[in-house]
């Protein structure tokens, strides 16, 4: 909502002509998504502070909400409140010529280090203090943080991800703006705008004479541009120099930097060629990970990617790129809507059918109806499923006794809970399942993800 | 003459070009019965003489065929035909839509066809082309039969062709204008003992007399006129197979029964003809049983088992009766396969390991409209799916011997005197169905239920469409978050606010809402609070049984309570049945279930507090703007006062422009007002807050009782729904809580003052506000149907719904610039479709038929609509 800067370098007033804005005379501009007003609580000789505060109504962000604004205003909304891209915005338009370092009357003023301070508030933050700090210290800021709860009636509710930020360092006024500039959205990690290519361009500009030196530039940079890789290479390639681009290109891909979730596709591959398999239907597709491997393994030759989430379809297509391949390859592959709670011929008449971390969204009292779908209805000959181990769930340090890995899970089993299930299902439907491990294990000779290989 | 083709078929014209072929079938067909190659060849080429389109021609006239066809229609192919070649794909067509393929020979004088080719302007070929039509007709019109056409008329002069005579002959098993009223009896396996027995039960008499060839020495029939149909599996395995055949054969004769054939009547048949038949499964019994029988007997009961028919039509087309049960495609069709399903059902093709065919359930599958009742599988629990019904209790093994009265629906039966037969498979387990699934999901929802645009038919609202985008977003929420869709037969309408008031600092007020009702001709209104909490259904039963009996629940579930959008409330297993227990506890206190003689009850209700579904939204919207606004403004609201003290040049204040001077104490000001309405939203959201721990806390308030046992309740007044809610409420309970209301005659001015300072007192505080309905349930008007409720909601409480700051002038002046249309327009569509669910459900009809009602609420919910509304 507003940036303080204060400056106690005598005479502290030089702030003024340094920002380009009368102490004497509070002001106010217009933006596009609302006001900033610039006005000083206290302007003397040893103490002068400027505030930047955004007037934002929110039922203008609502009314004028366009398509590059995506879902990003309700009508609660704490955009008004906070410091985000927003008040960047404003730094640029308001203080362009401090950000610029132009100062026509004083312009001595403009490299000199003074002691500023400043006030962010409030920043919203769900990566917390420590991430803050990351961000600022390595630029020299000393730097204390308050941080709220949700509701101090309801303690339960637990902290709030908003935080009061001041900042001191020995810098230029104009380092200090676009420090600022650069880290709010990045602190936010959200923008209201669209990220167009410009937006590399202002990155570049505004962080370039200390961005490269930062030792989170990589996320900075990932973050500032939403996590756009053609944009993020091109500012990479600016920012860092000729050896440190090769070197990242040469490291080679080695086999420990297999993660989990490529080991887990992998074992499904080779399972998929053991059985001699050439037709398969992965259920619960998502982004379509499994698809683009089979797809460039010959040996498959009807592939079909079901899910139930329109948009991840779409994104499986963009992946897969659906619309440029040739058409002989196109038509080996077959994405559609579907569900795995509801009888559907479409996923018949295929040699496998996958189902790789797809059950435990299921609520148990709905597995029967899936198991129904899959093995009484569509019988492959051989079917896949993965799904986590419970029993490894103790080497997440970051994971409470008894909890899950995702939001959505329903249930996480343990080796005897899967196994069991599994068995159960080949007595009554009459197929045979072997088990696989699937990465690394622990002490315990646990892994973290289990697979049940079912044959007819 | 007289020409009979039977009312489906494939009607084949052949002849060569010039024989007529297309007058014969404008005189005799109507146009759109008949295809003709030409036409097809000018939809593909504009032009119909283009021999190059043939092939794309017929691609069409084959597809056509094979729709009309599968539709049941007649039709009729006009293209020479002369070749067998171009007839093997139109038989093969009529054989996998099992109609009877008819072929019409034209086989004109090749001077005739010459003549009429040649008085054609639009037609010129040569004339080798009619004389080798003319070849290749000749060369295989004795084939037509081997080629599998099962009516073969041959014509070779013009008179003749031109005096028919077309009599479309129903097909033997269309007895549709036959409608009962029947009793419907099962397997009875030589039980004659029992089979007398049911017939007494249901009011049969029965006489005997002396044997002779048409009564067999029974006179069998009903008062009443009812008539009997026999599902076949007459004989074999039981005691008296000869005495079963003697009364079945009387009563047919007789006609007070039909029949149709079971597998082991057709065994018996090829026995009592000289095939070699193993006998097995209870066959020997039977052929001991007939021993020393005269062959005139014999004679006679081969006859009857050859003339009868696979299965029968009844009643428009209402009922179907099989021994194995009929799928929608094949009713009223007659081929090999028709009678084959008709005998065995549908089969995998595997065996299991008792070495008896599986079974494919076909029931599961079945979406048609008619009743199929069949037998041949021995159940031990007699079960609908999907309107169809097994009724084959077991008698020989044992069980019982069984009848479906039609079109009452009720079940008679009469229990096994003895255990004739020990089954291959022991009695109980021989379900027989599809690897021995348990009964839960043998009405399985298929895909083709609800994806796609969908128009489902309301007793309310007639026809409402479902366009394929909310269908696809439908699909996604019911698979990932909602409950067994067993327990969805209802979902709550969504509901629109009051128009928007008049007054100035008021953006809803109950005048409206009084005076929406008045101008639509409703005289009576009543308020209901409307409680800040989250709208639930609550379904309770009885008991365990009474719930896995009516909603298949699983073990040790008496009842749910699931959100607006089919989601279960309770995650945890505990809570979740403490809830339903401490429901069901009050209603059983109550002595509910003896009032209403039900098993269970559908409750529309509010749960409260808000705090305990919507904490998600409370944690990542409304507190954390709360927070994030309180503390920014606390901060800043000094800084502004501190700048607005200082002794500053003051300008003339104009801001049109950018970088403009501005007015610091008015600011100032501004932003200390922020402040305050800002706390009042946090002092707003945070009354619906209260924490809860178990179940304890939670408070649950029924305003409507949607439905028990065979009814619903929407033709109630809402009057009656809070009079009987309260009855309940009265039991003592720590959850449930009555809802308090007032009744308004809305064309009397003390009575509106009434109603709208009750509104007052309930919203100073912070009250969510009120519910206002009309009187009877539902209301309808020459428009059509009327909003069921509009809210109109407290000025505190808006403050968490338009934002902390939409009492400030400029926003309400925009913010009453709303419009309802389509949030009404939704809540109709919803309303409709909701009570059609629940209406289907309590008719006991298939899962599938309430299922599609209720997605299609959730169906439309994910159509975009202002949310503040």
């Amino acid at each position: 909502m507003f940036l303080t800067v204060t400056s106690t370098e005598k005479p502290a007033t030089n702030l003024g002509y340094l920002l380009h804005k009368n102490p004497q005379r509070p002001q106010t501009h217009e933006l596009t998504f609302g006001k900033a007003h610039v006005f000083y609580p206290v302007a003397n000789d040893k103490k002068c502070t400027a505030v930047l505060m955004l007037d934002i109504n929110s039922l203008d962000l609502a009314r004028t909400r366009k398509k590059a604004y995506m879902g990003l205003f309700d009508y609660v909304n704490d955009r008004p409140y906070v410091s985000s891209s927003f008040l960047s915005v404003a730094l640029s338009q308001v203080y362009s010529s401090a950000m610029a370092g132009r100062c026509k009357k004083k312009p001595e003023l403009v490299d000199k280090k003074m002691r500023l301070k400043a006030v962010i508030s409030m920043v919203k933050c769900k990566g917390g203090e420590e991430f803050i700090r990351k961000l600022f210290e390595p630029l020299g800021y000393s730097i204390a943080i308050t941080s709220y709860m949700l509701d101090d009636k309801f303690e339960e509710w637990g902290k709030s991800p908003y935080y009061t930020i001041n900042l001191e360092n020995n810098c230029t006024l104009k380092q200090l703006l676009n420090h600022v500039y650069i880290l709010l959205p990045v602190l936010d990690n959200k923008k209201h705008y669209w990220i167009g290519k410009d937006e590399v361009e202002k990155l570049l500009n505004h962080g370039q004479e200390w961005l490269a030196e930062h030792p989170d530039k990589s996320m900075i940079i990932n973050r500032y541009l939403n996590y756009k890789k053609s944009f993020a290479n091109i500012a990479f390639d600016v920012l860092t120099s000729e050896e440190e681009t090769e070197e990242r290109e040469e490291r080679p891909v080695s086999e420990e930097a297999l993660n989990l979730n490529q080991q887990r596709l992998g074992t499904v591959m080779a399972v998929l060629k053991s059985e001699g398999i050439n037709s398969v239907i992965d259920l619960g597709c998502g982004e379509g990970k499994l698809l683009k491997m089979l797809q460039s393994d010959r040996q498959f030759n009807n592939i079909a990617g079901m899910d139930v989430s329109v948009t991840a379809l779409e994104r499986a297509r963009d992946r897969l790129r659906l619309d440029d391949v040739p058409e002989f390859k196109r038509e080996r592959i077959n994405l559609f809507q579907g569900s795995l709670m509801y009888r559907d011929k479409r996923f018949s008449g295929y040699d496998a059918a996958t189902v790789i971390e797809v059950i435990e969204h299921f609520d148990i009292s709905r597995l029967a109806a899936f198991e129904k779908i899959v093995f009484g209805y569509a019988r492959p000959r051989v079917v896949v499923i993965t799904t986590p181990n419970f029993d490894y769930n103790k080497n997440y340090e970051n994971l409470m006794e008894g909890n899950m890995r995702h939001r959505d899970h329903r249930f996480e089993w343990t080796g005897d809970q899967f196994q069991n299930w599994c068995l159960d299902i080949c007595i009554k439907y009459r197929y045979s399942v072997r088990f696989i491990d699937i990465g690394d294990k622990d002490s315990r000779q646990i892994t973290p993800t289990q697979m049940g290989v079912f044959k007819r | 003459m007289n020409l009979k083709i039977p009312e489906l078929s494939l009607v084949v014209l052949i002849g060569p070009s010039g024989s007529g072929k297309s007058t014969f079938a404008k005189k005799y067909f109507r146009p759109t019965e008949v295809l003709s190659s030409d036409f097809c060849r000018g939809l593909v080429s504009d032009n119909e003489n283009d021999q190059t389109a043939t092939k794309a021609a017929f691609e069409v006239l084959h597809f056509i065929a094979a729709k009309r066809l599968e539709a049941g229609k007649l039709t009729v192919i006009d293209a020479t035909n002369v070749q067998p070649s171009a007839r093997k794909p139109l038989i093969q067509l009529a054989r996998q839509y099992h109609c009877l393929p008819v072929a019409i020979v034209l086989d004109m004088s090749e001077r005739l066809c010459q003549d009429r080719n040649e008085k054609r302007e639009d037609r010129s070929f040569s004339k080798h082309v009619i004389k080798q039509h003319k070849q290749y007709l000749r060369k295989s019109i004795r084939g037509l039969k081997k080629e599998g056409f099962r009516y073969i008329y041959t014509f070779t002069n013009e008179e003749d062709v031109s005096n028919l005579e077309i009599e479309r002959q129903p097909l033997w098993n269309n007895l549709r204008h036959i409608k009962g009223p029947f009793d419907i009896i099962g397997d009875i396996h030589g039980c004659a003992g029992e089979l007398e027995m049911l017939l007494t039960k249901m009011g049969y008499i029965i006489e005997e007399k002396e044997f002779d060839y048409e009564g067999f020495g029974y006179n069998i029939a009903h008062p009443e006129g009812r008539k009997a149909v026999f599902l076949g599996d007459l004989t074999d395995r039981g005691p008296d197979s000869l005495k079963v055949l003697k009364i079945v054969m009387s009563m047919v004769n007789s006609e007070s029964a039909f029949c149709v054939p079971g597998n082991h009547d057709i065994k018996l048949l090829k026995k009592l003809n000289g095939k070699n038949v193993e006998l097995k499964h209870g066959l020997d019994r039977t052929i001991e049983q007939l021993e020393g029988q005269p062959d005139k007997f014999l004679g006679h009961v081969k006859e009857f088992i050859n003339s009868l028919i696979s299965h029968y039509i009844f009643d428009d087309g209402n009922l179907v009766v099989a021994h194995g049960g009929m799928k929608e495609s094949l009713q009223g069709r007659g081929s090999g396969k028709v009678r084959e399903f008709a005998l065995f059902g549908e089969t995998t093709g595997e065996t299991d390991e008792f070495g008896l065919p599986v079974r494919y359930n076909w029931a599961d599958e079945y979406r048609g409209s008619a009743i199929v009742v069949y037998g041949h599988t021995p159940v031990t629990e007699i079960e609908w799916i999907n309107n169809t019904i097994d009724i084959d209790t077991g008698c020989v093994f044992g069980g019982k011997l069984t009848a479906l009265r039609y079109p009452e629906k009720e079940l008679v039966s009469v229990e096994a005197l003895y255990k004739y037969y020990e089954p291959v498979k022991p009695f109980e387990s021989v379900t027989e169905k599809a690897y021995e699934q348990p009964d839960r999901d043998n009405d399985m929802l298929d895909i083709t239920d609800v994806s796609g645009k969908k128009i489902l038919s309301t007793r309310l609202r007639r026809n409402i469409t479902i366009p394929e985008q909310n269908s696809a977003a439908a699909i996604e929420v019911m698979s990932r978050f909602v409950a067994d869709p067993h327990w969805l037969i209802y979902l709550p309408p969504t509901m629109s606010p009051c128009e928007t008031s008049g007054i100035q600092e008021y953006l809803e007020h109950p005048e409206e809402a009084f005076s929406y009702y008045r101008q639509r001709g409703i005289d009576r209104v009543v308020c209901e609070e409307k409680h800040m909490g989250s709208r639930a259904v609550v379904i309770a039963c009885r008991d365990e049984e009474a719930a896995s009996k009516t909603f298949k629940a699983a073990d040790g579930q008496k009842g749910i309570c699931y959100t607006r959008t089919g989601r279960e409330f309770f995650s945890e297993e505990d809570l979740k049945n403490a809830f339903i227990d401490e429901v069901v506890d009050t209603l059983t206190q109550s002595e509910f279930w003896e009032k209403f003689e039900t098993d269970w009850v559908c409750l529309d209700c509010e749960l409260m507090p808000w705090s305990a579904k919507a904490q998600l939204l409370l944690k990542e919207q409304y507190s954390a703007v709360g927070t994030a606004g309180v503390q920014s403004l606390r901060q800043v609201v000094p800084l502004l006062n501190e700048a607005a003290g200082r002794e500053l040049i003051c300008f003339e204040v104009s801001n049109e422009t950018s970088g403009k001077n501005m007015d610091i104490k008015e600011l100032a000001a501004r932003y200390q007002e922020k402040m305050e309405m800002l706390n009042k939203y946090v002092e707003a959201y945070r009354k619906y807050c209260w924490p809860v721990n178990s179940l304890h806390g939670y408070k649950l308030a029924p305003f409507h009782i949607m439905a028990v046992e065979g009814r619903t309740f929407i033709n109630k007044e809402h009057l009656w729904h809070m009079n009987e809610i309260n009855e309940i409420c009265k039991a003592g309970s720590n959850l449930l809580m009555a809802t308090n209301f007032m009744e308004v005659d809305v064309t009397n001015d003390d009575s509106i003052k009434g109603g709208v300072d009750w509104w007052y007192g309930l919203t100073q505080n912070g009250g969510e506000g009120m519910v206002v309905k009309p009187l009877d349930f539902t209301v309808k008007n020459e428009n059509g149907l009327i909003q069921p409720a509009v809210k109109c909601r407290g000025r505190e409480y808006l403050r968490i719904i338009y934002g902390p700051e939409y009492m400030l002038d400029k926003n309400m002046k925009k913010l009453k610039k709303r419009s309802l249309g389509k949030k009404r327009s939704l809540a109709l569509r919803e309303y409709a479709l909701g009570v059609e669910a629940l209406e289907r459900f309590t008719r006991n009809e298939p899962l599938y038929r309430v299922h599609e009602c209720v997605f299609g609420v959730l169906a439309l919910e994910s159509e975009p609509v202002d949310p503040r509304l």
